[in-house]
């Protein structure tokens, strides 16, 4: 067996993450690849797709009816699914109430405690939406995962949350391991936007790994609770998949440290590409506008 | 004791930048702004004590330097150790992990008459206990449940306050929206407070906040009908901030009464629910400790139009000024009564005096401690012939410092928020007779060969409040400075030769 290797897919909120996430290790797994999946989102939805499942017991909720985490065995809360791909959630308060970013931590030492992470190739973190806290980090923190993929896309707020997880992933490159691994970018079908993103893994000091189309047969394996290596294995989809596994498993060790730009570098950016007006424009439009209203 | 350092205000000058001299340049400069020496002033001397000075040159209510040893509390024990803890017909509940209640269970020596555990509770700890689960899923409904149980186990309670802890603020609990919810089915008082730890500076701002519950969740809602039958008459007071340690609130009451005042509530010493519920009726608060309680004092003042003033109960001098400018707010019955009360205590305090001052004359003090009592037990040393060589506040703010004018001589040194480091370094320069602090200065004190006495819990005598409790203090500090112990200090082989000698077997 190889040395472990830890990745981690962060990005913003509805972006794609557990989608793309359980669908590439769906194709790693048919490289060969042992996999473990840690899902660490409180909605515990990172495995539905591996487990065909709505959703499984969580490592905070079985904690949480039993007394406390101590009273938890590895087995309650491991579970197999496609391909012996195994997956656990951890789970985490309703949203509104406790700290969820304290639930991934607890979670995470749970598991690195009780062993799970013996007997796999791979251990991925699925993370939600930004790093918010520190809890949110803790895939980040020494040694845990040694390459983070963004998953992104051409919108606005996609490269904004984006940046804002590279700032995340630098505060933590020093002190411990942690690198970029690359962008994932989850097409969305806005202007310029394969363009937009190598842009932006440029200046991130990164690169784009993979450009995922975009493609209905997605919808219709997720609304099977199956990836679409699980549903239509010949699918040009799944092609896509199979080659941003590939992709990601001959980046080991390619990972850099980021370089995370200011809000005013990343309009600059979005000006270049003519997708976005300057504040100085944009306010002379306004103006204009208001007063064809008002004279209207 | 033998001094090596002539007091003066030459020497505490130079004393200072000696003890700065340890620090690195940034904390070096921080810290010279939280020592001085107390300088003289134009303002007209003090009617009561004569003294007029200057202490309020420093800085103060800021920030502890990281790093340095502080004797700051933090804002839960603003509010639950010192405004809520001793109201003792409530239960407190600890909201959090168990260290904070536990570590703060028994409370200050808040006596209370009542049966512990039946009508009245302040020496006993309430959590929720917090676990891991907990902080991951909220507290609410632990919280709630412990509300239910503490309904169902203490029925004689006669309402819960809530007193956050740090993870509270952090996980965002709606310990508001518990509060409501329990009032609603139990129809009891309840108090959630957020004196979360790491706000503020000090345990200053938990006083602030635990004011502010008292406004929001006892004052501004429905008037019980207690409260409503109540009748109030016109020589009703309140005694505001005197927390009862080792009977203090006892032995002030007493004299108040025997004025022909009717002492309506006392907080929060020995105090129930409905004493802070009918004070908007009182005629005027009489307030001790200032900086705990001003707050809400200036509320009533404002909502109700009550008046408030500033008193001061300890010694003699203190305690016949206080009584008479309490009775100029009332008629003349009371005046003259103030002045048969203290003509009734003349000869206690004469014999008093007698028999300590030559025990004590001329010895010098130096005090650290909280609240009022740098500057209030100040004059009950002057009694006693005593000389302050220092003094400070752990959480004072600029006003207190102001009033400080009005008990210290210029000359004195004068040190906020003193670290460890400093306040042994000065007690090891001046040697004062006494050193009046904590319970984590006792010891090192002694060390040094130095009498000491705890002044946050009176070294669990009391009370000293009072012409009661001036007798007392009196003893107290004889007790300390005059110990035989102090003779026996130095190793025998290291003694003075002029020890009786031993007979030979």
């Amino acid at each position: 067996m190889s040395e472990l290797r830890q990745i981690a897919f962060y990005g913003k909120g509805g972006i794609g993450k557990s989608t793309t996430s359980q669908n590439t290790l769906a194709a790693l797994v048919e490289m060969g690849q042992k996999i473990l999946i840690v899902g660490c989102d409180p909605k515990a939805d990172s495995t539905r797709l591996i487990l065909n499942s709505k959703a499984q017991d969580t490592v905070l909720h079985l904690a949480a009816e039993m007394g406390s985490v101590e009273d938890l065995e590895l087995e309650d809360v491991l579970k197999v699914g496609f391909k012996d791909i195994k997956c656990v959630e951890s789970g985490g308060p309703e949203p509104g109430v406790g700290c969820a970013g304290r639930g991934v931590i607890t979670s995470i030492n749970f598991l690195e405690e009780n062993g799970a992470y013996e007997d796999v190739d791979y251990v991925s973190y699925d993370v939600l939406g930004d790093v918010v806290c520190g809890g949110f980090a803790m895939p980040i923190r020494e040694n845990k995962a040694q390459e983070i993929y963004i998953v992104m896309s051409g919108e606005m707020m996609a490269l904004y949350a984006a940046n804002n997880i590279a700032k995340g992933i630098l505060k933590y490159a020093n002190s411990g391991g942690v690198r970029l691994g690359g962008l994932i970018c989850n097409e969305r079908q806005t202007d310029k936007e394969l363009e937009l993103a190598e842009a932006m893994a440029a200046k991130l000091g990164s690169k784009l790994i993979h450009f995922v189309p975009r493609d209905n047969i997605v919808q219709h394996a997720e609304l099977r609770r199956q990836t679409v290596l699980q549903y239509a294995p010949e699918s040009k989809q799944a092609m896509e998949y199979r080659e941003l596994a590939r992709k990601i498993h001959e980046n080991s060790g390619k990972g850099v440290i980021p370089t995370p730009v200011t809000m005013d570098e990343l309009e600059e950016m979005l000006m270049e590409f003519g997708i976005m007006q300057s504040e100085e424009e944009r306010e002379a439009m306004i103006a204009a506008q208001e007063s064809e209203q008002a004279a209207g | 004791m033998a001094k090596d350092h002539a007091s003066g205000p030459d020497d505490y000058e130079s004393l200072i930048e000696e003890v700065l001299e340890a620090y690195p340049e940034k904390a070096k400069k921080r810290r010279a702004k939280h020592l001085t020496v107390s300088k003289p002033s134009e303002d007209a001397p003090d009617a009561t004590t004569g003294i007029a000075s200057k202490c309020d040159t420093q800085k103060s209510n800021i920030k502890s330097i990281p790093g340095v040893m502080t004797i700051r509390g933090c804002a839960y024990a603003g509010s639950k150790g010192v405004v809520w803890g001793p109201v003792k017909d409530m239960v407190h509940i600890s909201h959090g992990p168990v260290g904070c209640g536990q570590y703060s269970w028994s409370q200050r020596r808040n006596y209370y008459i009542g049966k512990t555990g039946i009508d009245s509770f302040v020496t006993m700890q309430f959590t929720t206990d917090f676990q891991e689960k907990d902080i991951v899923f909220g507290g609410d409904k632990k919280l709630a449940k412990t509300i239910d149980e503490i309904n169902e186990l203490f029925p004689l309670s006669n309402g819960v306050t809530i007193q956050s802890e740090c993870p509270i603020g952090l996980i965002g609990d709606d310990i508001e929206a518990v509060a409501k919810q329990k009032k609603k089915e139990s129809g009891k008082t309840m108090v959630p407070v957020r004196c979360e730890g790491f706000r503020g500076v000090s345990q200053s701002l938990g006083h602030h906040i635990a004011n502010d519950a008292v406004r929001d969740w006892v004052f501004e809602q429905d008037e019980s009908e207690a409260v409503k039958a109540y009748e109030p008459g016109p020589y009703d007071v309140n005694v505001i901030g005197d927390y009862n340690i080792g009977g203090d609130a006892w032995a002030s009451r007493i004299l108040l009464e025997e004025m022909g005042l009717n002492v309506v509530g006392n907080w929060s010493g020995d105090a129930t629910l409905a004493e802070i519920e009918r004070a908007p009726k009182a005629k005027l608060n009489l307030i001790h400790c200032y900086r705990s309680m001003n707050y809400i004092c200036r509320y009533m003042e404002e909502k109700y139009g009550i008046g408030w003033m500033e008193y001061n109960f300890f010694g003699p001098t203190q305690i016949a000024a206080s009584l008479r400018a309490i009775a100029k707010n009332f008629d003349e019955t009371i005046q003259e009564n103030a002045e048969k009360v203290i003509a009734k205590y003349q000869p206690l305090v004469d014999e008093v005096i007698a028999k300590f001052r030559p025990r004590l004359e001329g010895k010098s003090v130096m005090l650290y401690v909280g609240g009022l009592r740098p500057r209030h037990v100040v004059t009950a040393y002057d009694d006693l012939g005593m000389v302050i060589a220092g003094t400070g506040y752990e959480f004072g703010h600029n006003d207190d410092y102001k009033r400080t004018g009005h008990y210290v001589k210029d000359g004195t040194l004068i040190y906020d928020d003193v670290t460890g480091y400093e306040l042994e370094k000065f007690i090891e320069k001046i040697r004062p007779d006494l050193v009046g602090s904590g319970i984590k200065e006792k010891y090192p004190v002694q060390k040094m060969g130095i009498p000491f006495r705890q002044m946050h819990s009176w070294d669990y005598s009391g009370p000293y409040h009072g012409y009661d409790g001036f007798a007392i203090f009196a003893r107290d500090m004889d007790l300390a400075i005059n110990n035989p112990v102090w003779g026996m200090y130095d190793a025998p082989w290291d003694a003075p030769e002029t020890g009786p000698a031993i007979a030979a077997e």
